[in-house]
C-alpha cells in the first residue's frame, strides 16, 4: 500500500503544484472554479484513453511515439501558458483602464481562462496517465483491493494537500504583488516545461543533446528527491541538463518575459497615456 | 497576437534541422523479468552515444527510469524500447524501474 501511495503522491504532487499555480494565477475570475475542475475531469478522460492508447503510442514513429507525445503535449502547454501570460500584461491594463466594466472583464477573462483549463488538463493527463498503467499493473500483480484503495487515497490525498499547500501560501502575497508572481511562476513553469519537452525529444534522437551534460548538480540536489522534483516543476530545475535544454527554456523566458513587456507597455487607447497606469493593472482589474 | 508562432517556429525549425544520427550506435540490453533487471550492471563507454534497449517479459507494465541520467520510458508488457543515451562522463549512474522500485534497480557503469 505505502509503495502505491508513494508512486501515486509523486505524480499528483506534479500535477498539484501545476494546478495550484493556474488556479492562482486565476484568482478573482468568475466561474473560475468550474473551469479548473472541468480542466481535472477531462485530464482523468485523457489519462485513461492515453494509457489504454499506450501501445498504439509505442509504435508510432518507430518506437519514438513516447517521446513525441510528451514533447507535443508539455510543449503546448508551454504555448497556452504563454499565451495567456502575454494576454495578462496587455488586457491587464486595458481592464484596469476601464474600471467596472465587469462584463467585459469576466468574458475577456474566460477566454484566457479556456487556455488555463487545458493547462490544467495536460498537467493531468501527463501523470494520470502513468498512475493508470501503474496501477493496472498493480492490479494483475495481484495487489488487494484494500490496499489498491488505500494507496490511491493515501497518495492522491497528500498530493493534493501538497498543492493546496501552495496555493494558500501563495494567497498570502500582497494584493499588489500577486499577478507579478504568479505570471512569473507561470513563465517559469513554462520555461521548465519546454526543458522537459527538449529532454524527450533527444531522448529519442530527435533533437541533438548540444552536451548531454552540461554541469551536475545532483550532489547539491538530485532529480529524484522530493526537492528536486519539486523545484523541477516550479522552476524547471534540472541536476545534469543537456544544452539544448537550456536553450528550449532560455528560449521560453526570453520570448515570454520580451513579449510580456513589450504587449504590456503598448497602450490600448490615447486617453491611456495621458493617465498614470496603475503599477499592478492585473490585481486592479480581478476582483 | 502572434505568440504562440514565435514560441512554436524555433522549436519546429530545430526540430526540422536536426539530423537523426541514430545509427552505428553501440547497443546495449536490458531485460525486465518479474520486476528485476538483468543484468543489474551495465558497463558502457565514457563519452559516447549509445542505446539502451529494454525488453519487458512481465504481464505488467514498467517505466525504465533514471533521474541520474534523466531517462523515463514506458515499456508495456512483453513489448521493448529504445531510449538514446550519453555521452556520459566516467561514473556510476543508478536507473530503476519506477512502477517496481523496490525490486527493480540497477546501475550503468560508465568506464
Amino acid at each position: 500500500m505505502l509503495g502505491v501511495a508513494l508512486l501515486v503522491f509523486r505524480e499528483v504532487m506534479e500535477a498539484a503544484l501545476i494546478v495550484s499555480i493556474v488556479c492562482a494565477a486565476t484568482r478573482g475570475v468568475t466561474r473560475r472554479g468550474w473551469f479548473v475542475t472541468a480542466g481535472i475531469g477531462l485530464g482523468i478522460a485523457g489519462a485513461l484513453l492515453v494509457a489504454m492508447g499506450a501501445s498504439l503510442i509505442a509504435r508510432l514513429a518507430s518506437g519514438s511515439g513516447q517521446e513525441i507525445f510528451n514533447a507535443c503535449v508539455l510543449l503546448s502547454a508551454v504555448v497556452m501558458i504563454g499565451w495567456h501570460v502575454v494576454w495578462m500584461s496587455k488586457h491587464g491594463r486595458e481592464l484596469a483602464q476601464h474600471m467596472g466594466a465587469v462584463g467585459s472583464a469576466v468574458r475577456t477573462g474566460a477566454s484566457s481562462l479556456t487556455l488555463l483549463l487545458a493547462v490544467v488538463a495536460i498537467a493531468v493527463l501527463r501523470e494520470g496517465s502513468e498512475i493508470v498503467l501503474f496501477l493496472y499493473g498493480m492490479a494483475i500483480g495481484g495487489i488487494g483491493a484494500v490496499g489498491l484503495a488505500g494507496g490511491i487515497a493515501l497518495g492522491v490525498g497528500s498530493g493534493a494537500l501538497l498543492g493546496f499547500a501552495l496555493y494558500f501560501g501563495l494567497l498570502r502575497i500582497p494584493m499588489k504583488h500577486f499577478f507579478t508572481v504568479t505570471n512569473g511562476m507561470l513563465v517559469l513553469l513554462a520555461s521548465g516545461l519546454a526543458s522537459t519537452a527538449a529532454r524527450f525529444l533527444v531522448q529519442g534522437d530527435l533533437l541533438p543533446s548540444w552536451g548531454a551534460q552540461l554541469w551536475d548538480t545532483s550532489w547539491l540536489l538530485s532529480n529524484g528527491s522530493l526537492a528536486g522534483q519539486t523545484l523541477g516543476i516550479l522552476i524547471g530545475y534540472d541536476a545534469s541538463p543537456a544544452g539544448i535544454q537550456l536553450v528550449f527554456y532560455a528560449t521560453t523566458l526570453l520570448l515570454l518575459i520580451v513579449g510580456m513587456q513589450r504587449l504590456g507597455r503598448t497602450s490600448p487607447s490615447p486617453s491611456a497615456r495621458t493617465r498614470s497606469l496603475p503599477t499592478d493593472p492585473a490585481s486592479e482589474s480581478l476582483r | 497576437m502572434k505568440k504562440p508562432f514565435f514560441v512554436a517556429a524555433p522549436i519546429l525549425l530545430a526540430l526540422a534541422g536536426s539530423p537523426a544520427i541514430a545509427n552505428d550506435l553501440p547497443e546495449f540490453t536490458l531485460v525486465v523479468k518479474n520486476h528485476v533487471y538483468q543484468p543489474s550492471e551495465l558497463k558502457v563507454p565514457a563519452g559516447t552515444k549509445f542505446k539502451i534497449i529494454v525488453r519487458n517479459e512481465d504481464a505488467t507494465p514498467e517505466e525504465f527510469e533514471s533521474t541520474d541520467f534523466n531517462r523515463e520510458k514506458i515499456v508495456l508488457p512483453n513489448s521493448s524500447i529504445t531510449v538514446y543515451v550519453g555521452p556520459l562522463r566516467a561514473g556510476n549512474y543508478g536507473f530503476f524501474g519506477d512502477f517496481h522500485q523496490a525490486t527493480a534497480k540497477g546501475r550503468l557503469i560508465v568506464e
